[in-house]
């Protein structure tokens, strides 16, 4: 569904991205996982064409979507929850999820989705009128997450989903990104948190400062002797 | 002062407030979403009352008729300067748009002293707005009656479009983070031109209503109130609608009643704006209605 080949980025001088293969097949969940700095923002950001590419090809569904621009990538079904979720606090969950079904005119569809998302998240369903900003971590990673439903994407792409969440949130969070998956939506997923991405991922990536180092299903990773010692804190 | 002629300032007042809150939205408008002071917004007000003119005179159109095109004109012009003065500049420091933003201002009024002429031109007063209307012993010109009627009309309707349409949202959820915004497929060009096209339509409103209070025409005639709505957007909050509409009213009444009760001090009439201004920014730098918003990282 997404591939890509041989993926540079420089900031000024700096390489984040030495040329990566990335291959995501549909309806599967991929993840990548490094450590701070490798290069997995990056990675996100050049898909859906936020940071600019030096080198390198990307394709999906078989077309080449290199160099476009980020409104028509997100409109033909890629979407990005960035890191730190970014939604929008000055405005309502209910805005929220308008904004992230923007491009749908369609009112009929629009709240099927908008059903849809209430049925995933009950809890956004009793908040609908409440100013996002109040919201805790947790909550705000669920509208991020609903937010994007709402575009209803193909490939659902996750900048540290867990970040700065209690582990009990992030268990639930992780459920919710398994059962999105599972309702037919490709998920690419960075995390630093490796165990919990490896866990349900069924392919996983890893990324050392610009280069992937290592390939596998989930479960080889997992049990990987350098992936353990090195993000998984296991001698 | 007897009590006909404290109506008299006091309806003074109102029309010159809603004049002020009508340009103030435009400012603050474009810095939610741009970071930006438009300094041009003072001479897009301008053009509007010199477009609604030659639509009048030169044209012959009806009043109505002619005020809208002045409008939709001068809209178009408000999302022409946008984009060839803002735009190429998006990615650029912000003081590189606010120096294009002067630019355009001295554009705008060095063209208007070549085009239009540099002497004062008297606004055609449509008959309706021109009429003295005695209530009770106090007599109005009726275009102080209609410039708030107008200004609240106007501003149901931006409060509408700003807070129950999805163009609204975008605008809104620009003001805090334009990437984001990008991610869900938000054309965020087009919604910085929606911008400037609501701001500027606005100002035409007020230049045209200003033309009808005031009616002489003049190319400099957008600076000075300008400045004072963009200080009552600061006033305001700058950045928050309702703030800028209280900023202008503030504004308009401490210079008229106080022109109004210490008559000596009319020479200094413009200076208000600016001391409100400075006080202001030393008591309650965020504005009267300007809020810090708790963010949860």
């Amino acid at each position: 569904m997404l591939k890509i080949e041989g993926l540079t980025v420089n900031y000024g001088g700096i390489k984040a991205l030495k040329g990566i293969d990335m291959d995501v097949p549909e309806g599967k969940i991929i993840t990548l996982v490094g450590a701070n700095g490798a290069g997995k923002s990056t990675t996100l950001r050049s898909v859906v064409g936020l940071t600019k590419i030096t080198s390198g090809k990307i394709y999906y569904q078989g077309q080449n979507i290199t160099g476009k621009n980020t409104v028509d990538i997100v409109r033909s079904g890629i979407v990005l929850v960035p890191e730190g979720r970014r939604i929008f606090p000055n405005l309502t969950v209910y805005e929220n999820l308008v904004l992230g079904g923007y491009c749908e005119k369609n009112k009929k569809i629009f709240d099927e989705r908008l059903e849809h998302v209430c049925t995933v998240f009950p809890r956004l369903k009793e908040r609908l009128k409440q100013k996002a900003g109040t919201f805790s971590g947790g909550e705000q990673q669920m509208l991020a997450l609903g937010r994007a439903l709402m575009a209803n994407p193909k490939l659902l792409m996750l900048d540290e989903p867990s970040l700065g969440l209690a582990p009990l949130i992030v268990k639930n969070i992780f459920e919710i990104i398994q059962t999105i998956n599972k309702s037919g939506v490709t998920v690419l997923l960075i995390e630093q948190n490796a165990k919990a991405a490896l866990e349900i991922a069924d392919y996983g990536y890893v990324l050392e400062t610009g280069n992937i180092v290592l390939k596998g299903s989930g479960v080889e990773l997992l049990s990987n002797e350098n992936v353990r010692k090195a993000y998984l804190g296991i001698a | 002062m007897n009590i006909e002629s404290f109506f008299q300032h006091f309806s003074n007042a109102v029309s010159l407030g809603s004049l002020y809150a009508l340009i103030a939205i435009g400012y603050t408008m474009v810095y939610g979403i741009l970071r930006l002071i438009n300094f041009a917004h003072g001479d897009i007000f301008m053009l509007g009352a010199y477009f609604a003119f030659y639509c009048l005179t030169l044209f012959m159109m009806p009043w109505w008729v002619g005020f809208i095109v002045a409008i939709g004109l001068t809209a178009c012009f408000g999302i022409l300067i946008e984009r060839v003065a803002y735009k190429p500049l998006r990615n650029s420091p912000k003081v590189s748009v606010l120096i294009s933003a002067i630019g355009v201002s001295f554009l705008l009024e060095s063209l208007g002293v070549v085009i239009f002429g540099g002497i004062q031109k008297a606004f055609p007063i449509p008959d309706i707005f021109g009429k003295v209307v005695v209530i009770a012993g106090i007599s109005i010109v009726s275009v102080n009656f209609f410039i708030p009627i107008i200004a609240i009309i106007c501003l149901i309707a931006l409060m509408y479009l700003v807070n129950y349409t999805k163009t609204g949202m975008a605008m809104r959820a620009l003001s805090k983070d334009h990437e984001a915004a990008r991610l869900m497929g938000i054309d965020v060009d087009r919604v910085i031109s929606y911008t400037f096209g609501l701001g500027s339509i606005l100002a035409a409103v007020g230049g045209i209503m200003w033309g009808m209070k005031y009616p002489q025409l003049y190319p400099l005639m957008g600076l000075m109130p300008g400045l004072k709505c963009f200080i009552a957007a600061v006033v305001g909050g700058i950045g928050n609608i309702a703030g800028a509409v209280v900023g202008g009213f503030v504004i308009g009444f401490i210079e008229i009643m106080t022109v109004a009760f210490v008559p000596e001090l009319s020479g200094y009439r413009d200076a208000f704006a600016f001391i409100l201004l400075i006080i202001i920014l030393l008591v309650k730098p965020n504005g009267i209605m300007g809020e810090k918003l708790a963010e949860k990282v």
